[in-house]
């Protein structure tokens, strides 16, 4: 993928993120510093407390370091307040989670119109964009299926659907097979390596499994807080 | 995005529709009683100021005695027709002056028999009664004054006693005195206290005091004051007439009453008011009562529905978003109530109307009021869990099971 210059796309420079304070705080990131640039496709692995979901939860602009500055797309966002950061999250990103997150009792395709709701798109548009990128994620015929009736692989492809529904910059996604068995996560895999490939939206993926991590271009390993390791592959490419 | 809030709040209440009931349930009472009550005041109102147009608002009632709390009114020595003779001689600024000695007797035609109430009267009392007849004629000076005994009845009785049959000319027995019908009064209705006032016949008074009464007492004068004329002047010219009649030494209290109608339905008018009032001052705390169950039930969802905010959050939902959705809901299920209140309140107000026979007036008004109401106690008491469900953490929410 060419570079367009400039910033990179993401960039920690010495975050630090540190729960509570006196004798009871847990520093959770010890000073990090990373980059990532457009159209990468990025495993994060660690062992479990190492913080892979704190250092994914700052890269989504859900919370802020401690010390150290995050910037996306070149802008501070440790200078943004909560409402300009919600209107990047908006924008440029994309969240899928291990538990789904889907809204119970809830058809796939209002699922998926939901961060179009928030952002004023006019009800017929929505609906048909919803539609389109259920399609894409190969769930044509399930738009009115609510979670319950679908199966895990399933759900977490609505859930891929509703993150990509509003076109974003990166796709941020929190241990996305961990609820799934091998079969699931594959075709999941697949098709994060696919919006990827295709659409150029750069994947930032935290798992605890080695042939899930296999499936992206470069992996970063955490240990304590700190990037242990950092190495690509050009196994995908 | 108003739309969407609303369709939301529509489904969260649906989803938990016995709750939501329960929830509302302050806000019902309290509309339906604010809706009842005023509707019913308006019926009665309306009602009091019919009949005192009814009664005409120049009426004065003469009564042997002081009526009033603590006072004895046996002892007092009723009218006689000399008091009569009087006052129409001397008032001034009167109509029409009639007295009324009254009487429950069987009145019997044929085989038909009924009780009712005979009154002893002249002519005057179709003046201040405002009362016209509907077939025959009034009573003529000389069975007035001859004690010949003539009858005009009401149409409840005309209807019980004759039914198709004219009664004009016809012969009833009143109190075992056989009397001629000469006329029929027009149809007038149920009184502010219930009583049917066509079941009556009328008798010239000094034939209802020889052949019924047995003596020559007159229970009360009821005295018309003249267009334009205040009836306070009038009440304090009887009241001089009636001390110098009776033999009153000035100091002394006097052992008559005169009672301006008037006054009476407007002290009926203000009791209704303040029973109103009291009513408005219950409805206002069922209000209270009922948005604090409100506050009490969005918090409960907005912690149950924690992490459903956290998603939305999460995906790009905009503070002022998520407060507008709860506080939608808050106002959604306070107007439900409201809806719910206003129903209650018409169909307690139609039940009541028809039993007090009072109309039934819908005041648009006050339903908009109420709907009014409704709401702002929903975005009142609504704001303090909306705006907790705006202000959580995402992270946090998120993780929240
Ligand atoms: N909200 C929090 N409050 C306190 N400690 C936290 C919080 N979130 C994470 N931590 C701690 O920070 C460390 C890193 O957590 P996390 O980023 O969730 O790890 P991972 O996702 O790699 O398992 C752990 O020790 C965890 O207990
Ligand atoms: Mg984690």
């Amino acid at each position: 993928m060419p570079r367009a210059g400039g910033p990179p796309l993401i960039e920690f420079k010495g975050v630090s993120k540190v729960f509570g304070s006196g004798p009871a705080a847990v520093p959770a990131l010890n000073a990090v510093d990373l980059s990532i640039d457009r159209g990468e496709f990025v495993a994060i692995m660690g062992p479990s407390g190492s913080g892979k979901s704190t250092a994914m939860n700052i890269l989504g602009c859900l919370d802020a370091p401690t010390s150290g500055t995050y910037r996306f797309m070149g802008v501070d966002v440790g200078r943004l307040n909560r409402h300009q950061r919600t209107l990047l999250r908006r924008r440029y990103l994309g969240f899928v989670f291990q538990g789904f997150n889907l809204l119970a009792r809830t058809s796939a395709v209002e699922n998926v119109e939901l961060p179009l709701v928030y952002r004023g798109t006019p009800t017929t548009a929505r609906r048909r964009l919803a539609r389109e990128v259920l399609a894409r994620v190969g769930l044509e015929g399930r738009e009115d299926h609510t979670p319950g009736e679908l199966s895990g692989g399933q759900q977490q492809r609505v859930a891929i659907a509703r993150a990509i529904v509003t076109d974003p910059a990166v796709l941020l996604a929190d241990e996305p097979t961990g609820n799934l068995d091998s079969r699931m996560s594959l075709e999941i895999m697949n098709l994060l390596g696919r919006l990827n490939r295709e659409q150029g939206i750069t994947v930032v993926m935290v798992t605890h499994e080695p042939d899930m991590a296999a499936h992206a271009r470069r992996i970063i390993r955490f240990v304590d807080g700190r990037i242990d390791s950092d190495a690509s592959s050009e196994r995908a490419a | 995005m108003l739309v969407e809030a609303v369709k939301l709040a529509l489904q969260a209440i649906r989803r938990n529709a016995l709750r939501s009931f329960l929830t509302v349930l302050g806000i019902i009472i309290g509309v339906g009683a604010v809706i009842g009550m005023v509707t019913i005041g308006n019926g009665t109102t309306a009602r009091i100021t019919a009949d005192l147009a009814k009664l005409g608002t120049n009426l004065l009632f003469v009564l042997p005695g002081q009526v009033g709390p603590g006072r004895a009114s046996s002892d007092a020595k009723p009218f006689n027709n000399r008091d009569i003779e009087v006052m129409r001689a001397q008032l001034t600024g009167v109509q029409a002056v009639a007295p009324v000695a009254q009487k429950s007797v069987p009145v019997i035609y044929g085989t038909e028999n009924r009780n009712t109430v005979v009154t002893g009267t002249d002519s005057g009392y179709f003046v201040v009664q405002n009362w016209a007849l509907a077939r025959g004629r009034g009573f003529h000076e000389g069975e007035e004054r001859a004690g010949r005994a003539a009858c005009i009845v009401g149409q409840t009785v005309r209807e019980t006693l004759f039914g198709r049959t004219d009664p004009i000319g016809e012969t009833i027995r009143v109190h075992n005195v056989s009397c001629e019908v000469i006329g029929l009064l027009e149809a007038k209705g149920q009184s502010s206290f219930g009583t049917d006032l066509d079941d009556t016949v009328l008798m010239p008074l000094r034939a209802f005091q020889r052949r019924i009464a047995g003596n020559m007492d007159i229970a009360r004068v009821y005295v018309s004051a003249r267009n334009g004329v205040d009836t306070a002047k009038v009440q304090t010219g009887i009241e001089r007439l009636l001390r110098e009649r009776r033999n009153i030494t000035p100091g002394k209290e006097d052992d008559f009453s005169v009672r301006d109608m008037k006054q009476v339905v407007q002290a009926t008018a203000g009791a209704t008011a303040v029973l109103t009032g009291l009513l408005g001052a219950v409805a206002a705390v069922s209000l209270l009562v009922g948005g604090i169950g409100i506050m009490n039930i969005m918090l409960v969802s907005v912690t149950e529905r924690t992490r459903e905010i956290g998603i939305r959050l999460a995906i790009g939902a905009l503070e002022e978003q998520v407060l507008m959705q709860f506080l939608v809901e808050a106002v959604v299920l306070s107007l439900f109530g409201g809806i719910l209140g206003i129903a209650l309140g018409l169909g307690l107000a139609i039940v009541t109307t028809a039993a007090l026979n009072v109309p039934f007036l819908v005041d648009p008004f006050i339903i908009l009021v109420a709907f009014g109401f409704s709401a702002v106690v929903g975005i009142l008491f609504g704001y303090i869990p909306a705006h907790r469900a705006a202000h959580l953490d995402p992270i946090q929410a998120l993780r929240h099971e």
